[in-house]
């Protein structure tokens, strides 16, 4: 169950989540979306983010609304028009006096022209403004995804980021281009004909008047019942899409592993889900319209009936009554506009209530307000002061769950450290911490005396990278990947780097070269070969201090070997901290770090850590040494 | 549709049988002073006013059941669809595109049925029986109107022509927004790992303002068909008082026939301004519709067979002469491959990075079809297997281990929901991942990108243990132990070993450790006539000493040369 959503809807939401946790297995991360507020909250939010957009174009909605009235005004002269045109046009008529009908068409025709041009004019400057707040909510949600940190993406979900941007964007666009131009001139239109329906006959529209609460307390009961279906709405449709894109970018597992018709009856589900939720929507929308055409009907009726008598009475014109229950049908038609508009409008509500809250949260890794800049050259000298890490809890029974318990670590500038240890020993978060993924629950990281959380962005990133086993290739050329480390490298420097890491021979055999499509998720290269991509990425960035975490476990033996050469010319003038499972990598390195639950527990030079074991001399074989001979055994 | 129709030709009569009740108001009681008769008639427009209601609510109601049963079919299509489409088709097309094709296109699909359609048929009906009653009750003003509708048609439908094309274009760059979106979303890690944020915001933000762009461009052409439209009643509208009042006046017209004339007449008003709107999202649905089958009218490459042979035997794999291509590339990848590969045998594949091992692998699975020569399983080509079969013959562990988000039970039984516990069991075993039991809630605890995040040497354990559950006959595994360590992947080795024994298995290997599980190893290297080729075959031990591309590929160098001293030593 999701904070985010009103507490009325418990029941249903926790039946949905139910059906879905039978395959999905169980996490905790699905106990809070984003903040954890309620429903007013959530609404006085998504205004507040509303405000902000309409804000930079004042003046903009200011013309647009001058237009649209000036418009309306001239739409709706008409049957002001043809009631002069029959009361007083057709008698003169009778007379052989034909200016005053000739002067009625002329108005309607003139106001016509006039109207459909400054139509033209208004819808063109509200698709503009529109628009443009659409590109500033994109480009904000975009941004704040960028800067929010891994942590929250890891419990967010890619999914999640793709059905904010595009399918919540999408109901707003909905919004503003369908409906925006719609509810100004519907809404004018009851207002206007509303006061010319009282000055024409106050008596008549006493009746129109009654019905009015009907018509707001209609209103009331789908203001409540739609808002919660289309919150239901937005989160299952989230669900469809996470579905979705998962199965698409793990079709090769999924086809081998013949996980279609499984796949097929889990995305049926959710689609139905979505389906359930949009046919809430729809069914109430299905009751409120008609309610209105009721009431519009209803009023219709008695104005008739009593329009009549006064006739009968002579106290009102058969003109005025004609004109007024045209007016009239003006008056309610228009109410089935506003209905459509304002479902259109809880739809992009609940969106919106989505995106505010994406753009609310904070960052947990912020980036400093002043930040320090670090002494040029950055040497890349890194150390762990009393650092602790623990991942926070997930609910208040639960302990915390301590990964590092208290950490200290000087790594001197241009010193290469591999850390070796078991599967969760610890080392991927020394490794996270240190280019700042994480953020230490105690103590602080420090790169040349300077406090991580000092840095700006843009300084840590051009000081420390990482590299990783997962390298992600990016849309484009192998060039553009490469390039990726440094975005103004001429070619030159690309294929040098490229050369530098031994990645140079397989790119000059690709079919175009540096030119090369990688094609998805660069499915056109071996693993490998992404690999070696990456690493081609990491040199070109040239970073003071570089971080490789499993990045060679891919490359076959004679690649692994060129990287291996060409590590050691990189890594002489830099800090390296180095993750390996294959010692090979740690063979180059200066010192060696053996991890233990979360501690170091082994710190020394590699050949001082085996020779102390082969010498026997004191207690038993080092860790190390131990995982060093083992490693010896499996080469050949 | 039938009820539809009936409901909407039912609203109409309605809407007409107003301003009718309301002309014969004026010439009768209200002429003849009648209360009573007036009574009458207001009831006959309450009845009206309620009748229009439920009417509209009936085709709420029926309508709101069939667009979204539509709209979940095509999804539920488009899905199953893609499932089905060959991996080449997946590699060739960004998701993005597909992502927009299944949200933003199918909706405008849905409201085009749910509003769209509706407007359409009723303006239509609406049209029709007001152009007849007008031109009965009056044939020159009646004549006015339907003859204004003829050049307001012709430039309209020039103008759609024009917002077709603004339309299709956008929802193209709306896909090249969301492939962006995707990657950015996906590749987080390498972007800030680098700090390349300004750069794909720049990349994101360039897409963006031409998506803008466009739409305006798409704005500007439906204001000015809308504003073309708008100018249309009322300008007929000034012309039927003109002559309205001229008839009337001739004496030819009764005033109350007028009026009721021109309140029948601001009964088309709405439709017309309407039709604007409505033939706009009739276009848009038609563009996302053929954006949709653009992709439901792909044939997959990788086809069911027509006529099915039933291999018999104990898993004898053969490539013979097995070459291949990528689509829309001329130079072979592979070419000239043939291995035999004896039921119960594991044969190592061992070849330079890039050389084509791994799609060697996705050949057996039909996850690409050979573009020469064929691959046998116990004498029977594998595009003459029921794919369900060939698949489940064949289980492949790839070097990138996908896990879905959902249990670690379901991840291991994927597409074998028999399997039983003891398998399960059994498989863990096999893959060393005896610490999915200790995750938060065991075997149910959800992995994958929504749920635990696993370490790599994990990820791939698990992927093993899929690969290996149920004892598959015919065992695929790329580069499986990558990225275990040294400890576990030596207990990895022994237990795989024992699964080997009596499977037939395929296996890419980098290492010398893993080329140990093999009985026998095919080295791949460069053929004359390019692309890749089997250069050699043999044991281990044997290649190495008579190979030297094999010890080039796999001896560590200058490591063992140390070791050979350190041996002499």
């Amino acid at each position: 169950m999701t904070t985010t959503v009103d507490t009325t809807t418990d029941g249903t939401e926790d039946e949905l989540r139910q059906s879905l946790d039978d395959w999905r297995g169980v996490a905790a991360e699905d106990k809070d979306e984003l903040s954890s507020s309620g429903g007013i909250f959530l609404r006085a939010r998504s205004r507040r983010l509303l405000g902000e957009l309409l804000r930079p174009h004042k003046r903009g909605l200011l013309l647009a609304t001058v237009l649209i009235i000036v418009v309306t005004a001239f739409e709706m002269c008409a049957p002001y028009l043809v009631s002069i045109g029959i009361d007083d046009g057709i008698p003169a008529v009778r007379h052989g006096d034909w200016t005053t009908i000739a002067l009625v068409a002329a108005g309607i025709g003139g106001s016509a022209l006039v109207g459909s041009l400054l139509r033209l004019k208004f819808l063109t400057l509200a698709g503009r403004i529109g628009q443009d707040m659409l590109l500033e909510l994109r480009r904000r949600v975009f941004n704040q995804f960028q800067r929010l940190p891994i942590a929250f993406h890891e419990k967010y979900t890619s999914g999640r980021v793709i059905s904010r941007l595009t399918n919540d964007l999408d109901a707003l666009n909905d919004l503003i281009n369908s409906s925006l131009d719609g509810l100004v001139s519907a809404l004018l239109n009851v207002v206007v004909i509303g006061t010319l329906l009282a000055v024409l006959d106050p008596m008549l529209s006493i009746i129109v008047l009654v019905c009015l609460p009907a018509l707001f307390g209609l209103m009331a009961w789908y203001t409540k019942g739609s808002r919660i279906a289309y919150r239901l709405q937005r989160e299952t449709v989230a669900a469809v899409i996470v579905q979705f894109v998962e199965t698409l970018n793990g079709i090769r597992a999924v086809q081998s592993f013949r996980r279609e018709k499984r796949n097929r009856d889990i995305f049926s589900k959710l689609n139905q889900d979505n389906v359930n939720a949009n046919a809430k929507a729809m069914m109430m929308f299905g009751w409120f319209m008609p309610g209105i055409v009721a009431v519009g009907g209803v009023a219709t009726a008695a104005v008739l009936v009593f329009g009549g008598f006064q006739v009968m009475d002579h106290t009102l014109q058969i003109g005025v009554l004609t004109a007024y229950i045209l007016y009239l049908r003006k008056f309610f038609d228009p109410m089935q506009d506003l209905a459509v508009f304002y479902t259109s409008y809880q739809s992009a509500t609940a969106a919106l209530e989505k995106l505010s809250g994406v753009l609310e949260e904070e960052p947990a890794v912020p980036e400093p307000a002043e930040p320090k800049r670090p002494a040029e050259p950055v040497r890349g000298g890194v150390r762990f002061a009393d650092v602790r890490f623990a991942y926070p809890k997930r609910d208040k029974d639960e302990a915390a769950r301590v990964i590092l318990p208290d950490l200290d670590l000087d790594i001197p500038a241009g010193q290469t450290v591999a850390l070796v240890g078991a599967t969760g020993a610890g080392k991927s978060t020394l490794a996270r911490l240190m280019c700042r993924f994480y953020d230490p629950t105690a103590g602080a990281v420090r790169l040349d005396d300077v406090d991580l959380r000092d840095l700006s962005d843009r300084d840590l990133r051009r000081s420390v990278i990482m590299v990783t086993q997962e390298n992600f290739l990016f849309t484009g050329s192998v060039a553009d990947n490469i390039r990726f480390g440094k975005p103004d490298a001429t070619d030159e420097e690309v294929e040098r780097a490229a050369r530098a890491i031994g990645a140079h021979e397989f790119i000059e055999k690709l079919p175009q070269g540096y030119a090369t499509d990688v094609k998805k998720r660069g499915g056109r290269l071996s693993a490998g070969q992404r690999q070696l991509v990456a690493f081609a990425r990491a040199f070109l960035a040239d970073p003071a201090v570089l971080i490789l975490d499993e990045a060679t476990s891919s490359l076959d033996v004679p690649s692994e070997r060129l990287v291996q050469r060409a590590l050691r010319t990189i890594l002489a003038d830099r800090t390296a901290l180095i993750i390996a499972h294959r010692l090979s990598t740690v063979e180059i390195a200066d010192r060696v770090l053996v991890m233990e639950a979360g501690r170091i527990v082994e710190d020394g030079a590699p050949d001082a850590l085996i020779a102390d074991a082969q010498e026997g001399g004191g207690d038993a074989p080092s860790r190390f040494a131990a995982l060093h001979e083992a490693w010896r055994e499996s080469l050949v | 549709m039938t009820v539809m129709l009936f409901v909407a030709l039912g609203s109409t009569l309605i809407g007409v049988g107003v301003p009718l009740l309301t002309s014969s108001i004026i010439n009768g009681p209200l002429a003849s002073g009648d209360r009573a008769a007036l009574w009458l008639l207001g009831c006959y427009a309450l009845l009206f006013g309620l009748a229009e209601a439920v009417l509209i609510l009936t085709r709420r109601l029926t309508l709101a059941s069939s667009v979204l049963g539509i709209e979940r079919d095509l999804r539920d299509d488009l899905y199953e669809h893609l499932q089905r489409l060959d991996v080449g088709f997946h590699d060739s097309w960004q998701s993005g595109q597909l992502v927009s094709r299944m949200t933003s296109d199918i909706s405008a699909i849905r409201r085009f049925f749910g509003f769209a359609l509706i407007f359409l048929v009723v303006n239509a009906v609406t049209f029709l029986s007001v152009g007849i009653l007008l031109i009965v009750i009056d044939p020159l003003l009646g004549g006015i109107v339907v003859l204004f509708g003829i050049p307001l048609s012709l430039i309209v439908f020039r103008y759609e022509k024009v917002y077709r094309r603004n339309i299709r274009a956008v929802q193209d760059q709306q896909g090249e927004v969301a492939t962006d979106i995707e990657e950015s979303a996906l590749g987080i890690r390498a972007i800030k790992s680098f700090g390349r944020r300004d750069l794909f915001f720049a990349r994101y933000d360039a897409k963006a303002v031409t998506l803008r762009t466009l739409q305006l461009r798409q704005i500007r052409t439906l204001a000015q068909i809308w504003a073309l439209i708008i100018a249309q009643p009322q300008t007929v509208l000034a012309l039927i008082t003109l002559f309205g009042a001229a008839a009337v006046a001739a004496g030819r017209l009764s005033l109350g026939t007028l009026v009721a004339f021109v309140a029948l007449y601001q009964m088309l008003v709405w439709p017309i301004e309407s039709s604007g709107w409505l033939l706009a999202a009739s276009q848009e649905a038609n563009t996302a519709a053929e954006r949709i089958f653009e992709v439901l009218d792909v044939e997959p490459a990788i086809r069911e067979p027509e006529l099915t042979r039933q291999p018999r035997g104990a898993g004898r794999l053969v490539f013979e002469n097995v070459g291949f291509a990528y689509p829309g590339s001329d130079a072979p990848l592979l070419t000239g491959i043939d291995i035999a590969l004896e039921p119960g045998e594991t044969v190592a594949i061992v070849g330079p990075t890039g050389c084509g091992k791994t799609t060697l692998t996705a050949l057996v699975p039909r996850l690409y079809d050979v573009t020469e020569g064929r691959i046998l399983i116990d004498g029977v080509d594998v595009r003459e297997l029921p794919l369900a079969e060939l698949r489940s013959r064949v289980a492949c562990a790839f070097e990138d281990p996908t896990l879905f988000s959902a249990s670690v039970r379901e991840n291991l039984v994927l597409g074998r929901p028999e399997a039983d516990e003891a398998q399960v069991e059994e498989a863990l075993r096999v893959a060393q991942a005896s610490f999915a039991a200790d995750l938060p809630w065991g075997l149910d605890t959800r992995v994958g990108e929504q749920g635990m995040s696993l370490s790599g040497g994990q990820r791939q354990r698990l992927a093993l243990a899929r690969a290996v559950l149920g004892r598959p006959s015919m065992l695929v595994l790329d580069d499986p132990l990558s990225a275990l360590d040294i400890h576990t992947e030596g207990l990895v080795e022994q237990a795989l070993r024992s699964v080997l024994a009596d499977t037939t298995g395929l296996v890419v290997a980098h290492r010398p450790s893993t080329v140990l599980l093999a009985d026998r190893v095919v080295v791949l290297g460069p053929a004359e006539g390019g692309g890749t080729t089997v250069v050699a075959q043999g044991t281990h031990h044997g290649l190495l000493e008579t190979e030297a591309v094999y010890r080039d590929l796999l001896s560590q160098g200058s490591d063992l040369a140390e070791l050979a001293e350190e041996a002499v030593r």
